[in-house]
Order: structure tokens, then sequence, then C-alpha cells
């Protein structure tokens, strides 16, 4: 008979409040890292001193408990559910919502959802949170938490490419796209590709990349390549910090691909913003 | 290149010696306004209401900062798109504001406005809401309250960074960008 394992949704909401947390004022040493390698290169005033207020921005969010943005975003939470674990308590959405609605009061971030897209009344809540819940073998539970700011949001992009096109036609249209968002995103950005699947799945990925431990390549060296000639590539569009001219345009490319009908190839893009608010664990 | 100081609220002169990319500290009284408070007051205007304050000589910094938690002035307070406020550059530079606060490019309408009405348009820097938030000494609700983070706030700013982004002679300093 197969094991199980019961896991309380209490545990649960506690950790996706200390997640929501975390990101919202938080950091990570990778980001700040990235952020003075961007400055070092830099060669104006202008391009320099928007690095040193980023950068300042990141101590004083911490010291201070200030959001580091005051976009604190919609929560996108994805969920890796083992096959195995039984859940015990609330029912899971409930559960992740309640932890939206306790964070984002708690923590005083601001509520930037509302709950229809045209009659646009704001919930008061920051919830509904967007689930993306995945069934996997065993007995894991990971949770991955993404805050998405709407002006980075509002530069995503999927283009449908016929399978003959060239890796070259895939990477100007990237760039194409990165400069033409200029400073709407505020690069330096994190940016996300969804490379194959349903055009769904590749917007999805574009998100998911992200979610990857911070600072590293891609895993396959044909992809991490092509990361690494996206990257240089961006980082001589000129775009620059904030878009006002320089050579940071981009901290990192992560792409995630996935099988495709034979008939198509969809590139699907996240301009993640330089607030990349992106944190996870294992339960 | 130096921060130039500049005191709010902007007059002819000051606005006469910015040219796009030049770098700027501000210090003084700005108004805040975002997508809701422009359409109110859009709103108002095209049926012959009076607005409940005066946008005469005004900087509008385009903000929805986060709840202030206790004991603080303000929460993250860093600049929205200003593109989504394009449609309202008509009436607010037609109402008499001389300068803009947001992130990103204006449209070509607004870049001639800019120049019509002699304002400015500064971009300040998106994303440093903890930063920004610092620069902020003093905030209170003028009007529009029942919008809660997009009313409309008086704020007193000292050393608030902002970069001109498109001045009165047609430079935009996105223009070398596509
Ligand atoms: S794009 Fe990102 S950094 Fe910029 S304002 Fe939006 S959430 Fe903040």
């Amino acid at each position: 008979m197969a094991m199980s394992r019961t896991i309380h949704t209490d545990l649960i909401k506690d950790k996706l409040v200390d997640l929501i947390r975390e990101t919202s004022f938080i950091a990570p040493p990778f980001i700040k890292e990235c952020f003075a390698r961007i400055r070092e290169n830099e060669s104006t005033d202008i391009a320099r001193e928007t690095m040193n207020i980023l950068i300042e921005n990141t101590e004083i969010a911490a010291a201070e408990q200030i959001p580091l943005c005051q976009d604190t975003g919609v929560a996108v939470v994805f969920i890796e559910l083992g096959q195995s674990v039984r859940l015990e308590g609330d029912y899971i959405y409930d559960a992740v919502n309640s932890a939206v609605e306790e964070a984002y009061r708690k923590f005083y971030l601001r509520k930037s959802v509302v709950s229809d897209p045209l009659e646009r009344k704001n919930t008061g809540t920051n919830t509904p949170a967007f689930i993306h819940l995945d069934i996997v073998p065993g007995e894991t539970f990971r949770l991955d938490l993404m805050l998405k700011g709407g002006g980075s949001e509002n530069m995503s992009a999927l283009r449908m490419f016929r399978p003959t096109d060239s890796v070259d036609m895939i990477i100007d249209y990237i760039e194409d796209t990165v400069v033409k968002a200029g400073p709407n995103p505020c690069p330096p950005l994190f940016l996300g590709v969804g490379i194959g699947g349903t055009a769904d799945t590749a917007m999805t990925n574009s998100k998911r990349a992200l979610l990857r431990p911070a600072g590293t390549w891609h895993s396959n060296p044909f992809y991490s390549d092509l990361e690494k000639r996206i990257y240089e590539r961006l980082n001589s569009s000129g775009v620059g910090p904030m878009g006002f001219g320089g050579a940071g345009t981009a901290g990192a490319v992560c792409i995630k691909e996935a099988p495709a009908h034979i008939a198509s190839l969809p590139v699907a893009l996240n301009l993640n913003c330089h607030s990349l608010r992106v944190a996870g664990c294992e339960l | 290149m130096e921060w130039k100081r500049i005191e709010l609220p902007l007059n002819d002169e000051v606005i006469r010696g910015l040219r796009a990319g030049c770098m700027c500290m501000l210090y003084g009284k700005l108004l805040t306004a975002r997508d809701k408070a422009h359409q109110r007051i859009a709103g108002m205007i095209a049926r012959g209401e009076d607005l409940p304050f005066s946008l005469a000589g005004e900087t509008i910094y385009y903000v929805g900062p986060t709840p202030p938690a206790p004991g603080r002035i303000i929460g993250a307070a860093g600049p929205t798109t200003s593109s989504r406020m394009d449609p309202f550059s008509g009436t607010m530079l037609g109402l008499g504001i001389k300068g803009m606060i947001g992130k990103g490019k204006r449209d070509l309408e607004t870049k001639e406005l800019i120049q019509k009405y002699k304002a400015v348009y500064f971009s300040s820097i998106g994303g440093a809401g903890a930063y920004l938030s610092m620069r902020i000494t003093a905030s209170r609700v003028i009007a529009f309250d029942d919008l809660a983070t997009e009313a409309v706030y008086e704020l007193e700013v000292s050393g608030f960074p902002v970069i001109v982004a498109c001045d009165m002679y047609g430079g935009d300093i996105y223009e070398h960008q596509v």
C-alpha cells in the first residue's frame, strides 16, 4: 500500500504569508550583486545614478520595512502537490487566498486586484491569487510565489512563430519587444521566455522560467547558449536602466521550453521588472 | 553631471532651463493623481463643474502608494506608467499644470502639448518605492478620498530625484530608441 503524508493547510498558509513578506521587503543577494555589476558597467551619470538609487532602495526597504515597490502586485502562486500527500484543513485555494488577504493587510501592501476586468471594483484584499496547481509523484509539496506588478505584466508578449522560422528570428523578436517596451517594464529586466507548448502553456512558462534558482543558466547547454545570446543582445540594445539609455537592459534571461504541435512554435515573453519578487520553499 | 536643485512650484524661468536628460532634485509641494483621479477631473470639467482644488502651476505626480504603516508619512511611493495618463494631457495642461512626474514614454500629442504650454515631463525612478518614500516629508488627502490609493494627495518632497524626460523644446530622453 502506498504511504501517505498529511499536510495541514494552516502550514501552507503560514509559509505563504512568510514568502509574501520576504519578497515584498527583501531583495535577495543575487539581485543586489546583479545591480552592482550593472552599475560598474555603466558609463553615463544617469545610468549610474539610477542604479545607485535602485541599490539604495533595496537597503531602505529591508531596514525600514517599506515595500521595495509600491506596486506590490498580484500574487501568482505555483504549487507542486505530491500525489501521495493528503491535505487536511481548508480547501487549498481558500488557504492560499486567506494567506494573501492576511499578508497584504498585515504588512500594509497595496491592494491592486479588481473583481471584474470591465467593472473594475477593487476587492480590497488583493485576492484572488492566481494559482497554478500541478500534481507530481511522491510526497513532496513545493510552493513558489511571484508578486507581479502591472507595469511589467502589461508589457508581456506572445508570438506564434512558424516551425521553420530560425532562432535568429526569435532573438530579433525578443530584442524588438524589449526595445519597444523601453522604460515601461522598469529595466534592468529579468526576462522569462516560454518556448513551445500551446499559447497558454508558453505564457505560463514565461513566468515559471523565473522560478529557477537565482543566477543560474539553463541546465541544457543548447538553451543556456541561447539564453546567453539573448542576454548579450539585450545588453547591447542601449535601453539601459529605466530606459534612460545604457548597457544594463537585462539582469538575467531564463528560458523554459515545452513540447509543441508540429505546426506551432509559440514564444512568450515575461518582461519582469528589476523588482523581481520571487521566492519558494518545500514543505 | 550633477543633480540640479529645483524648487516647487515650477516657474517659467526654471522650465526654460530644463532640457531632456537633466538630473533634478525636487523640493516643495506636489499633487498626486493617477487613472481614476484624471478620469474624474476630466468628467467634472466636461460637465462644467468646478474642481475642489486648483491645478494652476502645479506639478502632478502619477503615483498610487502602499498604505502607510503606523508612524509613517506614506508607504512605498514610486511612479506609475505615465502613458496611461496621455489621454488627459490636454485637459490637465489646459487647467494650468506645469509639471508631470511618472515613468516611461509620452505620446506625440502630449509632447506637442508640453511644447505648447511650456511645461515639463519628468521621469522618476520606477520601482524605487522605498527610496522615494523616504524623500516625502508630508502627505495629506486634498480631494476624492473615496478613491483610496488613487485619491488626490498633496505631498511635500525634499530631494526627490527625477530626470527631465520631455522638455518644452521637444526634447525627449527616450528618442534614442525606436
Ligand atoms: S514595473 Fe515593477 S518595479 Fe516598475 S513600478 Fe511596476 S512593479 Fe514596480
